[in-house]
Parts: structure tokens; C-alpha cells; sequence
């Protein structure tokens, strides 16, 4: 690993300076440290923000929820008024990685973590991600666990986080401190898609700070599926969360999103909109999966996914559907 | 790459197992480097040193951590407590107990990891802490073998003691509640 200099940030502009002299933000370390010891990363100076005070999650009278971006996946997921409201959410963290690694994972660092594409990760192979021009391997190569939607001739890497899933589902938007003040983001603006520039994951400016991420009430009935290689601890192969308010039979209400399928998490508009005002029966559902799926584009090796994206959608909405 | 480039160092105080160490670290070194290394705990095991195996798993602040992923220089402060800790008095804890009582190793590599795991893992459940295989999340969930296995998923065993490893969990979990009753 390269040396570097470590310091604490002891405020946002304090982050944002050092930033601009050429640290990097630094939470819990567990996706920066793993890939500065792969030499992804070779930062020369970290700048710590885990200490600045973002570190608590605001309940509004509404139900809405502001999180900061300092607080941990274990604290984000055992909070009880999250569980309550938006279960789709504790359950999607829950969802992700180990008991140990959610201990010390932040909400920001889970927002930013990095796609684990193999080739991305191995600092001696070309990718247009990690060296921009150098090419993407993946396409030929080993791809069984990449996009099947909205990808590139750049990029075929999925998004990892399941966090970010439920966040695409439920609305969230996120709170940005930039150089030129303070911003907030709305989740689907917040990602991209690779295009021709796949080296960027996110909208945001260097120097960006994501300080908090705000959630609106909820309301409904929710629930995250993961489909993975093992049981436990596994990146997804295809993941799920979905919203859905049911009256008289009749979907009122849906939110849906994919985790796993593109390189970002992948909100499902055409399925919802296959759903809203028709019946909850199977046959819709199908109906939705596949106006959503339609688009896929499945490489030589992942056309299982959109099988899998399909039964995971109509099973999801079926459990969600009997228990209302 | 870089090995020309000279190491940053950075003094940080950081109380093991009761003690406290002032050291002078590379900021590069890890939590479990500077455990095993300059503070020759070596129980501690370094399985992958990327997160995946649990190995190395210690308790920073009373809650469980890999620390191999831990920059030492992040914790200047910090509170640990490794599998050399677990024991009280010269009594093994609960947990490391029902390990030799249920077989919950071969080898031992793992060990030390699970023990420091489990005890972690006892704590996240008795505050309420739900899991992946909690079905409702708006009840505190009960430790059965599935909640057992699911919370343990971040160590794994190359020997696969498993049997015995969620065996021992579930009558340290037991023997905790008994004791609290
Ligand atoms: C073995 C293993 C298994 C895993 N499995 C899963 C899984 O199944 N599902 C899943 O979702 N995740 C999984 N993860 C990933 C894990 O969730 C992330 O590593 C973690 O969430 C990152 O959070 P962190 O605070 O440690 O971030 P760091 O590693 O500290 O940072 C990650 C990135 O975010 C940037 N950053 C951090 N905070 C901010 C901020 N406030 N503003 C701007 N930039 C910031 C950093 O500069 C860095 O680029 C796994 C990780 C490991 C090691
Ligand atoms: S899929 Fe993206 S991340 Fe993977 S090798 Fe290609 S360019 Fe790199
Ligand atoms: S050595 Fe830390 S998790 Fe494997
Ligand atoms: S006892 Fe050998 S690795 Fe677990």
C-alpha cells in the first residue's frame, strides 16, 4: 500500500479544503482500505469524516426520515422507528455484507462503495472504470454476476449496495455539501449509467460531501429480496425492494426497484406503471416484470439474471400482495 | 508500487484487554497488524485481510469488528478487546466454554474469531439488533439456529465446525439469559 497522511475532518468546509489539497474522505474504510491494499486506490492522504456530526437519524412528524451520513448500517437497520416505517430499508441493510462489516460501515461509505467487478478490483488488468480508455474486459470475459440493463460498450458493472435499492424505491434523495453550498439529490439523479464515461458511478463534483440522506414517509406495506450465491453474506445476483398498497383487490400504489441488473440501482417505473389501477393476481405481475424486462439486454453469460429479476418481481408482489 | 515512498507514522494510544499501549504506527498498518506485530497478541488470525473470513474478528467499543479492514491510526483512543481478553479472572467466558463443550472447532484457526464474534453477536441480539432472517422486524427477534447462523455468516470455517460452532452459540445464549433471570 502506498503511504499516506491520515486526518480527522473537524468540520464540512474543514473536509471539503482538505479535499481540495488532494485528500480523500475516509468512513469507515471498509471498501477505501480493502482497495487502497489492492492498489485501486492510492490516495496519499485520507481525510476521516466519521467524526464530523452526522451520526443520527431524524424522525419528521410526517414519518420522513433524515439519516446522517456518519451513522452505521447496524444503527440504520436496528433503529426502531426505521424498522416500523420503512422495513424495506432496515432489510436491505440487513441484507448486505456481515454483522462485522455493518458495525463500521457508514451510510455515505455505502452509498459510494465501489462496483466489485472483478477486473476492477485486479489493478493489473485493463477497465475503463479504474483507467479510463483501457478497455473492459468484462464484455468477453467473466461476466456472469454484471448488468443485464442500461449498460455500455464501456461498462457492463452493477451498482453493489442494497442500501441503495431500498433508497431507490423509497424516494430518497440525498444531501450534498459541495463547493458551492449545499444541495440535495434526488437518488435516480444521484447515480448513472456508465455511457462513455464509466469511471464516474455517481453525479457528483470531487470534493462533494454526502452529508445526510433523507427518506419521505412511506405508508405502505414493504419488503427487500436478495437472490445471492450462499445464503448469507454474498453480493446480490438479483435483489428487490418493493412498496405496495393494495385496496379492494386493486394496486393503488407501487414503488419497485432492481438491485444487481445495472450500474445503478434500477427503479422499475414500467412495472409500476403495468401495476397501478389493475388487479393483484399473478398474471399482472408477470405482466409488469416483463414490460420492466423487455428492455434487458443479458450478456453471453447472465441471461439467467433476467429470468431470475422476473420470478423474484412476481414472487415479491405476491407475498406483499396476500398479506394485505 | 510505491515502495520507495516513505512511511507515514502517527502516535495513537489504544487499550487492549485492559491495558494501555502508547504506539507509534505506520499509518498503513491495520488494527490486527498492530495487535499481532507490535503487541504480539497473536490470537487474532489473518484469514484474508480483506473482510471476508472473520478471522480477525475483535471487539472495538464493545462492538465486533474486522480488524483487519480497522486502520490502527483511525483509532487513536479506541477501546479492544481480543480473544485474549474474553477471559475473566482466569474463568473462560460463557461463550468460549460451550465452544470446547459442543466442539466448536478442528483446527482453531477460526477460532478466535468466532469466539470474539459470538460474544459480540450476543450483545446485538440482547439490545433487540434484528437480522436478515428476522421475519418481522418490528419484534425483537428470537436467537434461533437460523438467527444463529445468519448472524454468524461474517466468519466462516475451513474445517466446517459449523454444527458445533451454532451448538455452542445457542447454549451461551441460553446460559446468558439464565444468568439474567
Ligand atoms: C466482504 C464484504 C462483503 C460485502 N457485502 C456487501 C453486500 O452484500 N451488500 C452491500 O451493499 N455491501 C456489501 N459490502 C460493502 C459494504 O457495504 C461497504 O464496504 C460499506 O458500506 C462502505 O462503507 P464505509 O463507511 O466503510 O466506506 P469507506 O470504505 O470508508 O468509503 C467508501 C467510499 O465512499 C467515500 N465516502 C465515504 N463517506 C463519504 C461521505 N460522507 N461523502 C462523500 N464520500 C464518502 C469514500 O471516499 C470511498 O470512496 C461488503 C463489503 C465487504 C468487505
Ligand atoms: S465492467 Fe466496468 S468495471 Fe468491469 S472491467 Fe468493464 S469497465 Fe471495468
Ligand atoms: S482477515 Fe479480516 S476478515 Fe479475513
Ligand atoms: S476450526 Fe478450522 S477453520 Fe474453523
Amino acid at each position: 500500500m502506498r503511504p499516506f497522511a491520515y486526518e480527522r475532518a473537524t468540520s464540512a468546509e474543514d473536509a471539503l479544503r482538505r479535499h481540495a489539497e488532494g485528500a480523500a474522505y475516509l468512513g469507515g474504510g471498509t471498501n477505501l482500505v480493502d482497495l487502497m491494499r489492492l492498489g485501486v486506490e492510492l490516495p496519499s492522504r485520507l481525510v476521516d469524516v466519521t467524526h464530523l456530526p452526522y451520526d443520527q437519524i431524524q424522525l419528521d412528524p410526517n414519518g420522513g426520515l433524515l439519516i446522517g451520513a456518519a451513522v452505521s448500517n447496524s444503527d440504520l437497520a436496528a433503529d426502531r422507528t426505521v424498522r416500523e416505517g420503512h422495513p424495506v430499508l432496515a432489510q436491505a441493510v440487513l441484507a448486505g455484507a456481515s454483522g462485522q462489516i455493518r458495525n463500521v460501515a457508514t451510510v455515505g461509505g455505502n452509498l459510494l462503495q465501489r462496483t466489485r467487478c472483478s477486473y476492477f478490483q485486479d489493478a493489473a488488468k485493463p477497465c475503463n472504470k479504474r483507467n479510463p480508455g483501457s478497455g473492459c474486459p468484462a464484455i468477453e470475459g467473466e461476466h456472469h454476476n454484471l448488468a443485464i440493463l442500461g449498460h455500455s460498450e464501456a461498462c457492463v458493472a452493477t451498482h453493489p449496495s442494497d442500501m441503495a435499492v431500498a433508497l431507490a424505491a423509497l424516494d430518497a434523495s440525498v444531501h450534498v455539501r459541495g463547493h458551492a453550498g449545499e444541495r440535495v439529490v434526488p437518488i435516480e439523479d444521484f447515480y448513472r449509467l456508465p455511457g462513455d464515461a464509466p469511471e464516474r458511478d455517481t453525479t457528483l463534483e470531487p470534493g462533494d460531501l454526502v452529508t445526510a440522506v433523507e427518506v419521505p414517509p412511506l405508508g405502505m406495506p414493504s419488503r427487500y429480496r436478495k437472490v445471492r450465491e450462499r445464503a448469507s453474506f454474498a453480493f446480490a445476483l438479483v435483489s428487490i425492494a418493493v412498496a405496495l398498497r393494495v385496496d379492494g383487490g386493486v394496486v393503488r400504489d407501487v414503488r419497485l426497484a432492481l438491485g444487481g441488473v445495472a450500474h445503478k440501482p434500477w427503479r422499475a417505473r414500467r412495472a409500476e406503471e403495468a401495476l397501478r389501477g389493475n388487479p393483484v393476481t399473478e398474471e399482472f405481475f408477470l405482466r409488469a416484470a416483463e414490460a420492466e424486462l423487455e428492455a434487458a439486454e443479458p450478456l453471453r453469460d447472465n441471461a439467467y439474471k433476467v429470468t431470475l429479476a422476473r420470478n423474484l418481481i412476481v414472487r415479491t408482489l405476491a407475498e406483499l400482495g396476500e398479506g394485505t | 508500487m510505491d515502495s520507495e515512498a516513505t512511511p507515514v507514522k502517527a502516535e495513537i494510544t489504544l487499550r487492549v484487554n485492559g491495558a494501555e499501549h502508547r504506539l507509534d504506527v505506520d499509518t498503513r498498518a491495520s488494527l490486527l497488524d498492530v495487535l499481532r506485530e507490535d503487541l504480539g497478541l497473536t490470537g487474532s488470525k489473518k484469514g484474508c485481510d480483506h473482510g471476508q473470513c472473520g478471522a480477525c474478528t475483535i471487539l472495538v467499543g464493545g462492538r465486533r469488528v474486522n480488524a483487519c479492514l480497522a486502520l490502527a491510526v483511525a483509532h487513536d483512543g479506541a477501546e479492544i478487546v481480543t480473544v485474549e481478553g474474553l477471559a475473566e479472572d482466569g474463568r473462560l467466558s460463557p461463550v468460549q466454554e460451550a465452544f470446547i463443550e459442543h466442539d466448536g472447532f478442528q483446527c482453531g484457526y477460526c477460532t478466535p474469531g468466532q469466539l470474539c464474534s459470538a460474544t459480540g453477536m450476543l450483545d446485538e441480539a440482547e439490545r433487540g439488533w434484528p437480522s436478515a432472517a428476522s421475519e418481522d422486524l418490528r419484534v425483537d427477534p428470537v436467537l434461533d439456529d437460523d438467527e444463529i447462523r445468519e448472524r454468524m455468516s461474517g466468519n466462516l470455517c475451513r474445517c466446517g465446525a459449523y454444527m458445533g460452532i451454532v451448538a455452542a452459540v445457542r447454549e451461551a445464549a441460553a446460559r446468558r439469559e439464565a444468568a439474567e433471570a
